[in-house]
C-alpha cells in the first residue's frame, strides 16, 4: 500500500516537473486569505461567505488557476472578536504571505483591520453594505454605500407606490453602522422637508429579544394621522424576535411598511414569513432575480454546499463580483503585486448576477443597481422597484455637510481617499 | 414574449377598458384579464373597477392575488389560480374555481403586487363580501372597508348595517360607514356627524384617522371637532397603554423567570456557578427544532402537538446533559467556585460549537402552533399576543411544578437535606452524590423546558443561551439565592421596571439603569429580596 502510494507520488512529481519545468515552482501557489468569523455571534452570517469563497476558488482552479498557478485558500477564524480580526489579518499578510484577503462583515471589524492593511500595504475586499464615510487605498468595497441602499429605499417609501410615507421610525442596533446611516437619513429627510418631530430614532443592544415595548411605541407613533414607515438597521440575531413581534402584533405591511437593510434571504431562512409578506428590503441582489448568471450561480452554490434548499444573498454576490474582478485585474497586471493589481482594478468590469455589469470606480466603490423587494411567503423577495441603471457608490455622503466637501479618488491628480483638494494640483 | 396577435388584442382591450365604466359594463372575464396588466397603476385601476362592478365572483381571484397565488398563463395571457407543488403548479379557474390541470412553473408568470395594491385589493374584497354568510368574513370586510373607503359603498354599507345581527360586527360597520362619510361626504355637517360617531370608539385606528382629519380636512369646523374628539380618545388610550405596559412587564418577567428558574436550583440551591446554563436552554430549543422536523416529515397533521411532545423531550435531553456535566466535571470542583466558573464557561463554548457543527451556524426555523400565533385585541388598541400569554402561564406552571417537587416529594426532601447539611444528610443514609447529580439534572432539565418556550419568541441559533445567562444570574441574585419565591418576584419586578423605564430611557439606557439599580440594591441587601433564614445555607 505504502509502496503504491510512493510510486504514485513519484509519478505525480515527475509529471509536475515536466509540466512546469522545475519541481520547486510546481508547488508554488497564489494564496488567498479568507478572514470571516466561523464561531461566535457573527458566524451565522460569515460562515456562508467563507464557503462561497472556497467555491469560487475551487471553480477558478478547475478552470486552470491564475497566471499558471493554483489558487490556495488560507482560512482563519477571527471568532467574532474585533481585536482578533487585526491579529489574524497581520498573520495572513506577514506569515502566510497572501496576495489578497476577502473578509470582514461588521464595520467594527473592518475598522479594526484597516490600519494593518494600510501599514503592510495589502488588499482587502469587503463584501457587505455599510455606512460609507470611508475610502482606503487598501480596501475595495464591494457592498453598497448608503446612496446605493438607504437613500433609494427611503425615496421609494416617499413615492406613490411606496405609500407616500410622511413620518419615519429609524430603528437600529446600537453601533457604528446604524448610527451613521441614520445620521445620513435624518439629514436627507430634513432636506426633503420632514420635521424632526416626525422622526423617531431608537437603538437597541445587540441580540435584543424583547421587542414588545418598541413595537407598541411604533404603533403609537404611527397613530398620529400620517402614513408612517419604519427603516430598520437592526443587525444580526435581533431581527428574528423583532419580526416575530411585528407579525404577532398584527402590523401589516400595507399600514406600516418596514424596510430593512440587513435582512436578506439567509436571515429569513429561520423565520415563518407568512405574517411578514409585503415588508421590504433594499439590496443590490435578490436570489429571485432572473438571469442566466444567477441561475448558474445558484445551481453551483447548492451543489457545492450539498443542500438544494440553501439560499443565496447580497454579500455573496459582492464576493462573487469582487473575486472575479480581482482575477481579471491580476490577469491584466500579469502579477499579484498589490500596487499593480490596484491600478488594474480601476474600471474593471464584471457581469453581475442581476443581468447588468458591475464597474469598479476610482473611489474603490462599485456601480450597482438598487433593488427594492417585498418579502414573500416562501422566504424570498419579489422585486417591486429598481433603479433604471447603475448607481455609482458614493464614499462620502452629500447629506452630511462636513463629508460633502470630501472627494475619494485614487487616480491622478487626486490620489486620496478623503481630500478637499487634489494631492497633485498644478 | 407574447404573440403579436395577442398583443394587438391586449391593446384593443386596453383601448376598450379606458372607456368610462359607466358607458359599458365589463364582463367578469374582462375584469379578470385586466389584473394581468403590466404596471402597478394599471392593476390598481383594474381592482378598483372590480370593486365598482360589485361582482363577487371575482373575490377568489382577489384573494389569490393577495396570497401570491394568481398567475398568468404565458400562452393565452389568462389569469389563473395556482398552487405550486415543486416545479409544477396545480391550476384552478379563477372564476369557477374548478381544477383545470397542471402546468410547469416556467409556463406561468406570477402577478406581482405591492403594498399600495394590497391595501386597495383588501378594500375591494371587503366591499364585495359585506353580505357574506360567514361572520368572520363580514368582520374582516368591515375592517377592510374602514381602512380603504371607496366610492359608491355608502348605500351598500347602510344596507349591511340594517341586515347585520351581530352587535360587534354592526359597530365595525358603523365605523366603516363613518369613515366612508368622513372621506367622501361633500357636506361639512355630514363629516362633523361622522367625527362624533367615531369618537364613541377609542381605538388606535380611529385616533389615526381623526389625527389625519384634524390636519387635512378642508373645513375648520370638521378640524375642530376632530381635535376635540382626539383629546378624549387620547385620555382613554393612555389608560390602556399603561395596562399594556404592565402586561409587557409581566411577559418579560415570565421569560426571565423561565430562564432563571433552572438556575435557581443549580446556583440557588446547590451553589454551583454554571456558566453553561444558557447552553442547556439552547439545547432545549434545538430539541424543539428536531421534534418539529420529525412532525413536519412524519405527521404534518399533528403539528400543533409538537410543542407538547417537545417539552418532556427537552427536559430529558438537557437533564441528561446536565447530569453528565455534573458527574464528569463539576463534582470534582465542589467548593472551588473559580474553577467551576472557568470549567463551565469552557463547557458552554464546547456546547455552542458542537451545535454549530451539527446544525450549522444559521438560525433554525421553529414554527408556532396555530394556538400560539396571533393576538387578540382587548380594547383601546391593547393587543395581547397569544404566545406571550401562553409563556406567562407556562412559566408559572413550571415554577409550581418545581415547588411541588421540592416540598412534597421524597426526592425534594433529600435534596433540601443535602443542601442544608451535607454531612448530616450523608450520615442519615442519603447518597449525597446521587442527589447532587439528580438535583443538577433537574435544574438543567428545567433549563431545557425553558428553551422550548424561548424558541417561540427568540431565534434558535447557537448563541441563544448567551443572551439569557447574565439576566438569569441577575434574577437569582436579586431575588435571593436559594429561594424560589424570590426568583418569581425578582423576575417579575425586573421585567416590569424594565418595561416602564424603556419608553423614557430607551432600550439600551433602560437596561443600564436596571443593572445599576440591582447593584445598589445588592449593596444594601447582599442576600437579595428574600434571604434564607437559618443557620446553614453557606456551603
Amino acid at each position: 500500500m505504502r509502496n503504491t502510494f510512493r510510486a504514485m507520488a513519484g509519478a505525480a512529481a515527475i509529471a509536475a516537473t515536466t509540466l512546469w519545468g522545475a519541481g520547486a515552482q510546481a508547488q508554488e501557489t497564489i494564496k488567498v486569505g479568507i478572514l470571516h468569523s466561523l464561531s461566535g455571534t457573527m458566524a451565522i452570517s460569515e460562515t456562508t461567505l467563507k464557503d462561497v469563497m472556497l467555491m469560487l476558488i475551487a471553480d477558478q482552479n478547475a478552470k486552470g488557476g491564475l497566471l499558471g498557478k493554483k489558487l490556495e485558500p488560507v482560512v482563519v477564524d477571527p471568532a467574532s472578536n474585533w481585536p482578533l480580526f487585526a491579529e489574524k489579518a497581520r498573520e495572513l499578510i506577514s506569515k502566510d504571505k497572501v496576495s489578497v484577503v476577502f473578509g470582514c462583515w461588521t464595520s467594527v471589524s473592518r475598522k479594526s483591520v484597516l490600519p494593518v492593511f494600510e501599514e503592510l500595504n495589502s488588499m482587502l475586499f469587503y463584501p457587505v453594505q455599510y455606512e460609507g464615510e470611508e475610502s482606503s487605498r487598501n480596501v475595495f468595497y464591494t457592498g453598497a454605500a448608503p446612496n446605493q441602499q438607504a437613500i433609494p429605499a427611503v425615496e421609494y417609501l416617499m413615492s406613490k407606490d411606496g405609500g407616500e410615507a410622511k413620518r419615519w421610525v429609524l430603528l437600529g442596533t446600537d453601533y457604528v453602522y446604524p448610527r451613521t446611516t441614520n445620521k445620513i437619513l435624518r439629514a436627507f429627510l430634513n432636506a426633503k422637508g420632514v420635521a424632526d418631530a416626525d422622526i423617531m430614532e431608537e437603538y437597541t443592544p445587540f441580540g435584543h429579544s424583547d421587542w414588545q415595548t418598541i413595537v407598541a411605541n411604533v404603533k403609537k407613533f404611527a397613530g398620529a394621522g400620517k402614513k408612517t414607515a419604519v427603516v430598520s438597521t437592526i443587525n444580526g440575531d435581533a431581527n428574528v424576535p423583532f419580526y416575530k413581534e411585528l407579525g404577532n402584533q398584527g402590523i401589516k405591511a400595507s399600514e406600516i411598511p418596514v424596510v430593512a437593510f440587513s435582512v436578506g434571504e439567509e436571515e429569513l431562512a429561520g423565520l415563518d414569513t407568512g405574517p411578514l409578506v409585503g415588508h421590504l428590503a433594499a439590496w443590490n441582489y435578490f436570489m429571485s432575480q432572473k438571469s442566466p448568471e444567477n441561475d448558474e450561480f445558484i445551481k453551483k452554490w447548492q451543489a457545492f454546499i450539498k443542500n438544494p434548499k440553501r439560499v443565496t444573498n447580497d454579500p455573496m454576490e459582492a464576493h462573487y463580483i469582487g473575486f472575479k474582478m480581482w482575477v481579471q485585474a491580476v490577469e491584466q497586471a500579469g502579477t499579484t503585486d498589490v500596487n499593480a493589481v490596484r491600478q488594474a482594478m480601476y474600471g474593471q468590469k464584471v457581469k453581475n448576477l442581476t443581468g447588468g455589469v458591475a464597474v469598479m470606480n476610482t473611489n474603490h466603490h462599485l456601480s450597482k443597481p438598487v433593488l427594492i423587494g417585498e418579502i414573500q411567503a416562501n422566504g424570498q423577495f419579489d422585486t417591486v422597484w429598481s433603479t433604471k441603471g447603475l448607481v455609482v457608490g458614493d464614499a462620502w455622503s452629500d447629506y452630511i455637510p462636513e463629508s460633502k466637501k470630501l472627494t475619494a479618488d485614487w487616480t491622478y491628480p487626486w490620489v486620496c481617499g478623503n481630500c478637499e483638494k487634489p494631492k497633485y494640483a498644478n | 414574449m407574447r404573440s403579436p396577435v395577442i398583443a394587438a388584442i391586449a391593446a384593443l382591450l386596453t383601448l376598450v377598458l379606458v372607456l368610462p365604466a359607466s358607458l359599458r359594463a365589463e364582463t367578469a372575464e374582462e375584469l379578470l384579464a385586466a389584473l394581468a396588466a403590466d404596471g402597478f397603476n394599471e392593476k390598481i385601476a383594474a381592482v378598483e373597477r372590480i370593486a365598482a362592478s360589485g361582482d363577487d365572483r371575482l373575490v377568489p381571484a382577489l384573494d389569490a392575488l393577495l396570497a401570491g397565488d394568481l398567475y398568468v398563463r404565458k400562452d393565452d395571457n389568462v389569469p389563473v389560480i395556482g398552487k405550486a407543488q415543486g416545479s409544477t403548479v396545480v391550476l384552478r379557474d379563477a372564476l369557477s374555481g374548478s381544477e383545470i390541470g397542471q402546468a410547469p412553473a416556467a409556463e406561468l408568470e406570477k402577478i406581482r403586487i405591492n403594498n399600495r395594491l394590497r391595501g386597495i385589493a383588501r378594500g375591494a374584497i371587503g366591499g364585495l363580501t359585506l353580505f357574506s354568510a360567514d361572520p368572520a368574513k363580514r368582520r374582516t370586510a368591515a375592517k377592510a372597508v374602514f381602512a380603504a373607503p371607496q366610492e359608491g359603498l355608502y348605500e351598500v354599507l347602510q344596507r349591511a348595517i340594517e341586515r347585520e345581527t351581530d352587535a360587534d360586527i354592526r359597530s365595525q360597520l358603523e365605523m366603516a360607514l363613518a369613515a366612508d362619510r368622513l372621506a367622501l361626504a361633500a357636506e361639512p355637517a355630514e363629516r362633523v356627524a361622522a367625527v362624533a360617531m367615531l369618537a364613541k370608539f377609542a381605538t388606535p385606528d380611529i385616533r389615526n384617522l381623526l389625527g389625519s382629519v384634524a390636519q387635512k380636512d378642508a373645513d375648520p369646523a370638521v378640524r375642530t371637532a376632530a381635535v376635540d374628539a382626539l383629546v378624549d380618545i387620547e385620555k382613554r388610550l393612555a389608560l390602556w397603554a399603561s395596562v399594556g405596559a404592565v402586561f409587557q412587564g409581566i411577559s418579560l418577567g415570565s421569560v426571565l423567570l423561565l430562564a432563571a428558574v433552572g438556575l435557581a436550583i443549580t446556583f440557588g440551591v446547590m451553589g454551583v456557578i454554571n456558566m453553561a446554563h444558557g447552553e442547556l436552554v439552547m439545547l432545549g430549543a434545538y430539541t424543539t427544532f428536531v421534534v418539529q422536523e420529525v412532525f413536519r416529515t412524519r405527521f404534518p397533521g399533528a403539528f400543533d402537538h409538537s410543542l407538547t411532545v417537545a417539552v418532556p423531550l427537552a427536559f430529558l435531553v438537557s437533564g441528561l446533559f446536565g447530569i453528565a456535566i455534573e458527574r464528569g466535571i463539576i463534582r470534582h470542583l465542589y467548593g472551588r467556585p473559580l474553577e467551576t466558573l472557568l470549567a463551565t464557561w469552557g463547557i458552554s463554548l464546547i456546547l455552542q460549537q458542537m451545535v454549530r457543527s451539527i446544525f450549522g451556524p444559521t438560525n433554525r426555523e421553529v414554527g408556532a402552533p396555530s394556538w400560539m400565533s396571533g393576538a387578540f385585541e382587548i380594547a383601546g388598541g391593547l393587543v395581547l399576543t397569544y404566545n406571550r400569554i401562553v409563556i406567562v402561564i407556562f412559566s408559572l406552571a413550571v415554577l409550581a411544578a418545581i415547588a411541588i417537587v421540592m416540598r412534597k416529594t421524597a426526592f425534594g426532601l433529600r435534596m433540601r437535606a443535602v443542601t442544608q447539611n451535607r454531612q448530616m444528610a450523608a450520615s442519615m443514609g442519603i447518597r449525597t452524590g446521587r442527589i447532587d447529580a439528580l438535583t443538577f439534572g433537574l435544574g438543567s432539565g428545567i433549563a431545557g423546558v425553558a428553551g422550548v418556550a424561548l424558541s417561540q419568541i427568540d431565534n434558535v441559533s447557537p448563541n441563544l443561551g448567551q443572551s439569557y445567562i447574565i439576566d438569569s444570574f441577575l434574577v437569582v441574585v436579586f431575588g435571593g439565592v436559594g429561594n424560589l419565591w424570590g426568583t418569581l418576584l425578582g423576575a417579575l419586578s425586573l421585567g416590569i421596571v424594565n418595561k416602564f423605564l424603556e419608553p423614557y430611557a430607551g432600550a439600551v439606557l433602560g437596561k443600564i439603569f436596571v443593572l445599576i439599580a440591582v447593584i445598589l440594591f445588592i449593596q444594601k441587601r447582599p442576600r437579595g429580596l428574600f434571604a434564607l433564614k437559618g443557620r446553614a445555607v453557606e456551603v
